[in-house]
């Protein structure tokens, strides 16, 4: 492919891709968008970042350890990462479910049902809390029946786990939505015509294709459960050692004026999560088929 | 209904001041007409500084006239949110350690505590128990809430100023009791805290779980909140138990020195914690069910607030400073005593 | 269409039947329900003392700031997400992976941590506190922090739904139109946007609803200034704080309807301009 007299393509652009499988990109407008970006992200996340990075070592390196490996901080570092991570995965089948069923199939009530998967982004947190206590609870409309049969949601880490599987959700829905839309029929067609059965191309052909989606939407829910605060705080019960997450140690922290500390936290609790996605989104590159 | 109308009334001024406010760097001082002062309060004051607003800003003599607007958390994260640059006139918070925090950074003299009657605390409070309608688990002491079967509600010490109110009452009962000592106190509150189902973070949080939620049998609260609860949910559905000993709450109030000498509202903002100690405020804060200063009234509405035996913070724990140290800090005695069940 | 052929991209009836039944069961316990709740306690005394705590002047002051703040946010966070996708979907530069994960690192910060950055800088014991403070200048508790911290937590939501779509989709069609000389805004108004368009859409009603709806980051940022500097879900812990359930949710509930409003007017907007997806149901 040749890149010579395109308008507008800059040189200093193309060398980034040249140990690629592609030769070289013929596309324009690297240098401002690529510029853009890093100014969006560096004054909008690096910069606050960068001084949540800074705060904890006023306390030194072994004041640092000790708040993050007292217990408490350590039990609620393991209840915020691992119902973080329950709630994501019990929100992959889910949201596959979700999102097929509204992209591919017509039955009455899809677009109200459509419409309603961004609800846990328009309720605010809070509001989400109260409505799942109200449910949840031991004398709510569901947590009645539950308890009823020697369940309890509320005042738990099953609460915990639900509040989460309830944030992340959407996240799983929407990040699928598209690619499912996107995704091209004859492929499908081609493998049925070859003989396979609907199981075969949903396995061979479908599921590759939205892996990586997959893969983005178990990130995106993951991430936006571990630090979740308002919704969990009105269901959890919040005892320390069992059900208290995170986000309430860092909160605890500032009550007691201790700046540092709660920054020690947030940002272990951020590296954790850094280190994560970005092994996700490696694990990811591998997914993902390369388009010639 | 009735509180509708009085939100509206008191709000409607604010409403039309918006867009201004918005446009300004720095809304409060910016309104030529009408000075605003701005009280960073806790969570419980909400009603009694609508009245008390109010009555403040008809009786003020201007120019300029004079409202004030509140804001109101939990004590700490007020007290947090005034360090960090809100620019709040006056505090009136849960207890004296929020404020001494605020002295430290230097935007309050560190004698606040003496330039006003009383210790600066207007109205006091005490830590009551509610109770379910005819009191069924029989609570009528604190030795009462470790009985089997009893499961007790508080907020979480650690993150609400009530509820270090209840822990240090609860504390100073069983240190008093015959045979009692600090041992016997730890081993108490140990025990207390096994019959906690819930630890909500603030104390509206855990009145909320109480009467709404139908969690545990007594709910640890402050007496206003108490009275409050029941005229609110319901008299027929809660009782209020005072126990034999309480802890007298005193929950000050100061003027930001910092942020009104850069405003230049000293004058209406100590004008106003000044009112705060006169007869028509005391009657006011009596009728939210806040214990007046004033000892004919508090005689006057004996039904509220019965007479018990209560300890100050100073006597029977060496003052805010230390309390918070020995029992809240890190490694504190909540710390080491907190078990989960 | 032929019939012959639909059976084997389609799933077997009963499938199908199945699949929607599941997934119209898990999203009404999981969503309607809570949403049903949220209704059933704003609606408990009737709709009067609800559209009266609807109109209260707080409360329009709430409205009001919410929608001025995600006014202020969406089309930034849209501007630089569309920027990102584009960088990183059609370019090939060292780094891309670690750009990406630090795009959606802000969904990862507690809004806790989200709104207390902010504090640690501009407040007055931050970094720009004092410089700031000389100049009479007031960033948190005020418009600007509270559009600081919900642009923070809405931060990655439009770059996250375009960037797998783009990639998927790959380059072919930008390359083909830049080698027939369009400029590169031209292409991606032409070439890109109408293939990326209802994800754009779908990223920024997303990136709005949670800007409406944040909570936990600007409770920090905000000094809960009635009439000021409330935003709706600040005003709705207010009353409920204040034991007025009703109003509580009855703010929470038209706060709904507004998310629900906006994603309606998507799917009429789809049916409008005759858009079909997926696969037709014959």
């Amino acid at each position: 492919m040749s890149t010579a007299g395109i308008a507008g393509l800059s040189p200093a652009a193309v060398p980034a891709g040249r140990r690629r499988a592609w030769p070289r990109s013929a596309l324009p407008g690297l240098r401002p968008t690529l510029g853009l970006t890093l100014l969006w992200l560096s004054l909008l996340v690096l910069l606050p970042l960068t001084g949540l990075l800074l705060r904890p070592w006023e306390i030194g390196l072994d004041g640092v350890w000790r708040v993050v490996t007292e217990p408490r901080a350590l039990a609620a570092l393991r209840l915020s990462f691992g119902a973080a991570i329950l709630a994501a995965l019990i929100d992959l089948p889910l949201g596959l479910l979700v999102a097929w069923a509204l992209v591919r199939y017509r039955f009455p009530g899809r677009r109200l049902l459509d419409a309603m998967v961004d609800l846990p982004f328009a309720l605010p947190t809070a509001v989400a809390g109260l409505a799942l206590v109200a449910l949840y609870a031991p004398n709510g409309w569901l947590g009645a029946p539950l308890s009823a049969i020697g369940v309890q949601v509320a005042y738990s880490r099953a609460g915990v786990v639900m509040a989460l599987i309830f944030v992340g959700l959407p996240f799983v829905v929407r990040t699928l939505e598209p690619v499912l839309l996107d995704l091209p029929g004859e492929a499908e067609e081609a493998a049925a015509t070859l003989g396979a059965t609907r199981l075969q191309t949903l396995r061979h052909v479908v599921l590759p294709a939205v892996a990586p989606a997959l893969l983005t939407g178990f990130s995106l829910a993951f991430a936006r459960a571990v630090g979740e605060y308002g919704s969990v705080i009105f269901i959890a019960g919040n005892t320390p050692m069992v059900s208290e997450i995170a986000p309430l140690v860092i909160v605890t922290r500032l009550e007691q004026y201790d700046y540092a500390g709660a920054a020690a936290i947030g940002l272990t609790m951020l590296a954790c999560s850094f280190l994560l996605l970005l092994l996700l989104n490696l694990f990811g590159r591998r997914l993902r088929p390369r388009t010639a | 209904m009735r509180m509708t109308r009085r939100s509206l009334l008191a709000a409607l001024p604010a409403a039309g001041s918006v867009p201004v406010a918005l446009a300004q760097p720095r809304p409060a001082a910016a309104q030529g007409a009408t000075l605003t002062l701005l009280n960073a309060s806790y969570d419980p004051t909400r009603e009694l500084y609508r009245d008390v607003s109010a009555a403040f800003a008809a009786q003020w003599q201007g120019p300029p006239a004079v409202r004030v607007n509140s804001s109101h958390g939990g004590s700490g994260a007020q007290a947090r949110a005034v360090i960090d640059g809100l620019p709040a006139d006056v505090v009136t918070l849960a207890l004296a350690y929020d404020i001494d925090a605020i002295a430290e950074r230097g935007l309050i003299a560190k004698d606040w505590q003496q330039r006003l009657p009383h210790n600066s605390t207007p109205y006091t409070s005490t830590i009551v128990f509610l109770v379910r309608k005819g009191n069924p688990k029989g609570i009528r002491d604190w030795g009462d809430l470790v009985k089997d079967g009893v499961a007790v509600v508080t907020p979480n010490p650690k993150t609400s100023g009530g509820a270090r109110w209840n822990y240090l009452a609860a504390w100073a009962w069983a240190r008093e009791q015959p045979g009692g000592s600090d041992a016997a106190a730890e081993r108490f509150i140990t025990e207390l805290f096994r019959h906690v189902p819930v630890l909500d973070t603030g104390a509206r949080g855990s009145t909320t779980s109480f009467v709404q939620r139908g969690q545990g049998d007594v709910l640890l609260a402050w007496e206003n909140e108490a009275h409050l609860a029941r005229a609110e949910f319901g008299e027929d559905r809660f009782d209020i138990v005072h126990p034999s000993l309480s802890i007298l709450a005193e929950p000050p109030v100061a003027v930001v020195d910092r942020n009104v000498d850069r405003k230049g509202s000293r004058a209406p903002a100590e004008a106003f914690l000044r009112f705060l100690f006169t007869r028509p405020v005391q009657e006011i804060a009596a009728k939210r069910f806040y214990r007046p200063r004033e000892a004919d009234l508090v005689a006057a509405n004996r039904a509220l607030f019965p007479e018990l035996r209560l300890v100050t913070i100073d006597e029977a724990f060496g003052g805010w400073a230390t309390a918070q140290r020995t029992h809240f800090g890190d490694g504190g005695s909540f710390d080491r005593l907190y078990r989960p069940r | 269409m032929s019939v012959a052929i639909r059976p084997a991209v389609a799933e077997a009836p009963w499938v199908r039947r199945f699949v929607i039944g599941a997934a119209v069961l898990s999203l009404a316990l999981l969503l309607l329900l809570p949403l049903l709740a949220v209704f059933t306690e704003a609606l408990r005394r009737g709709l009067a003392p609800a559209l009266a705590a609807i109109v209260e002047p707080d409360a329009l002051a709430a409205v009001r700031l919410t929608l001025l703040v995600a006014a202020i946010a969406v089309p930034v966070n849209t501007l630089g997400g569309i920027a990102a996708a584009w960088a990183i979907s059609k370019f090939d530069f060292p780094g891309r992976r670690v750009l990406v994960t630090l795009i959606e690192l802000p969904f990862s910060v507690s809004p806790v941590i989200s709104g207390l950055v902010w504090v640690l800088l501009f407040g007055s014991q931050g970094w720009f506190g004092p410089w700031l403070e000389a100049r009479d200048v007031r960033i948190v508790f005020a418009l600007p922090g509270l559009v600081l911290a919900t642009l923070f937590v809405t931060f990655p939501f439009v770059a996250r739904t375009l960037l797998p779509l783009m990639q998927e989709q790959g380059r072919a069609e930008e390359e083909a139109a830049a080698t027939l000389g369009a400029s590169g805004l031209q292409t991606f108004r032409h070439v890109t946007l109408p293939n990326i368009k209802w994800a754009l859409l779908a990223g920024v009603l997303l990136c709005n609803a949670r800007a409406m709806g944040e909570f936990g980051a600007v409770a920090v940022v905000s000094g809960h200034i009635r009439g000021e500097t409330n935003t709706m879900p600040l005003h709705v812990e207010i009353l409920y704080n204040e034991y007025q359930f009703v109003g509580a949710f009855a703010v929470a509930a038209l706060l709904a309807l507004l998310a629900l409003v906006t994603l309606l007017a998507k799917g009429a907007l789809e049916w409008l301009t005759g858009r079909r997806q997926g696969v037709e149901t014959p």
